[in-house]
């Protein structure tokens, strides 16, 4: 019985040394995000809190605590609060498999980009339960949006994964990174990065594709009856699933832990650091696409998911699929 | 193997105590909620025994995306709240239908499962083997090479099942103005106004 103790105890240790680093990183994200914006837009962004602004989202965060919190009468009360609590324990289960170097790992499963892969594909239904239970016309319109734009875009995703474990032979993400000690995939798969990082763009309702909550129809969407922590809790998972996006392109395509190349100065940068640098990359990416590209159109956004994305990456597949075929390059499986 | 027991007993508990809610609980969404539920904590089950790949394909098929459009067309459709529980009401006519499913449903399983436990040899063809691979690789190659013929059977009717769906629901609707984007992008300001003279008395024709 000690013993069980004694694991569970070093298991909670170690699972707050994931949660406590990527709730302050999701902090210094938002930060991050906005002062970005800022520079765009020709302004300064948040500056007053802390130095360069940098404590802005805990301030917020206190803030958000304080507010009281509003629970619509007609609202199905069970399913309104349940709606953030999913939301933000989904985009931080999900971090239990992403490697920050080989060893420095929480759970280093066979099937770890499928788990990924299911995790985030079970993010819409914070969204869809919020919508609907605010018992409201906005917040449902949001909610039905983002459903069929998550769904759709999933499928392009899991196609881009296809391509990518073609080249791997295996689903483990740390096979996954060591496959790409020779040639990050960002180079032989370039037309799928940018297919996944549209996508990822797309289910993490960002910017051009936020029409699950585009402010100009609906208000705020599926969040319009939320306030003080609930509605904060929607915004802190909403920026981890950003996060978690920008981890599995940076593990997909542009080689996880590994450094650039293999020499002297470089590799004694340690792994976990490199991972950061990766995410950090992607994540200003997705910043610097929130300033500067308008909004898409629901129909618009449909069509660019099912005609022009999924039909791109199955023939982008067989390509894929052939060229190791023909050139002998599938990875081999010693059994 | 006292934690395996008790995580055994913790998931098919609550599969078993969900299930029971799909079917007695009264409203409808609250019902596919426990469908949902359900379906992870078999998941949960697949990964427990050591199928791991089932597992994560039960979540991202039938968690990620049946159960959203499930959840999605019953939002949709605002089904009113059952006034009587699943036992009580007189006039059900669902009662009989769900009796001869379920009889047919229990009789199919003692017939499966008294032939695999009861009789040697039913399961002639290869199936799969404990060992140090991962079950993904295995079932990899179980499937494309041993069945390789109802693989591809399957994704026949998949594919035709899919096809017929979309032809059932597809109508051609008469007056509905659609938008090119080759003809939107290729617009040039020297074609784009038009100046006509308009007669009194008849007015313009304006089409696409």
């Amino acid at each position: 019985m000690i013993e069980y103790l004694q694991i569970l105890g070093q298991e909670i240790y170690k699972i707050i040394f994931l949660l406590v680093p990527i709730l302050v990183s999701v902090a210094m994200i938002v930060w991050l995000d906005r002062r970005v914006w800022g520079l765009v837009q020709k302004r300064r962004g948040p500056n007053v809190v802390g130095p360069f602004g940098l404590f802005q989202t805990l301030a917020d965060a206190l803030k958000y605590i304080f507010k009281e919190i509003i629970i619509p009468a007609s609202a199905n009360k069970v399913v309104f609060i349940l709606a953030p609590i999913v939301t933000m324990t989904l985009a931080l289960v999900a971090w239990a498999v992403i490697p920050m170097s080989e060893n420095l790992v929480l759970a280093d499963i066979n099937v770890g980009i499928l788990y990924l892969f299911a995790v985030s594909s079970l993010g819409v239904y914070g969204i869809i339960m919020g919508g609907w239970a605010s018992n409201s016309k906005y917040p449902f319109l949001g909610a039905i949006r983002s459903a069929a734009q998550m769904v759709s875009y999933e499928v392009s995703i899991g196609i881009i994964i296809i391509n990518v474990l073609l080249c791997v032979g295996s689903l483990n993400l740390n096979d996954i990174v060591i496959a790409q000690k020779e040639l990050w995939y960002v180079i032989p798969l370039f037309p799928m990065f940018v297919i996944f990082f549209i996508s990822a763009l797309a289910e993490t309702n960002r910017p051009p594709f936020d029409l699950p909550e585009a402010e100009a129809e609906l208000v705020a969407g599926y969040q319009t009856e939320y306030s003080g922590m609930m509605y904060a809790m929607f915004w802190l998972g909403e920026y981890a699933n950003i996060l978690l996006m920008c981890a599995m392109g940076s593990i997909l395509f542009l080689g996880g832990w590994l450094p650039i190349i293999d020499i002297y100065p470089l590799n004694v940068i340690p792994a976990p650091i490199w991972m950061i640098l990766k995410i950090l990359l992607l994540f200003l990416l997705f910043a610097i696409i929130k300033a500067i590209v308008p909004r898409y159109r629901y129909d618009q956004l449909m069509r660019l998911g099912w005609k022009i994305f999924l039909p791109f990456s199955l023939i982008y597949l067989v390509l894929t699929a052939s060229f190791l075929f023909y050139f002998d390059k599938l990875p081999k499986v010693n059994i | 193997m006292i934690a395996h027991s008790i995580f055994f007993y913790f998931f098919s508990i609550i599969a078993i105590f969900s299930s029971l809610m799909v079917i007695t609980s009264r409203s409808t969404i609250n019902s596919v909620f426990f469908l949902i539920l359900d379906f992870i904590s078999v998941g949960c089950l697949f990964i427990m025994v050591g199928a791991e790949f089932l597992g994560m394909i039960l979540l991202i098929v039938y968690v990620g995306a049946v159960a959203v459009l499930f959840l999605f067309v019953v939002m949709m459709l605002n089904v009113a709240e059952q006034k009587q529980s699943w036992f009580i009401g007189k006039k059900s006519t669902h009662i009989p239908t769900g009796l001869i499913v379920s009889v047919l449903i229990l009789l199919e399983l003692l017939v499966v499962v008294g032939g695999w436990k009861y009789k040697d040899n039913v399961m002639s063809s290869s199936t799969l083997l404990l060992s140090e691979t991962s079950n993904t690789h295995q079932l990899g190659l179980v499937m494309y090479t041993e069945y390789i013929l109802y693989f591809q059977l399957a994704g026949i009717v998949l594919l035709l099942s899919m096809i017929g769906a979309i032809l059932l629901t597809f109508r051609e609707r008469i007056g509905v103005k659609k938008q090119s984007y080759i003809k939107q992008i290729s617009r040039n300001p020297s074609t784009a106004v038009e100046l006509k003279e308009v007669k009194s008395n008849e007015g313009v024709k304006i089409d696409d």
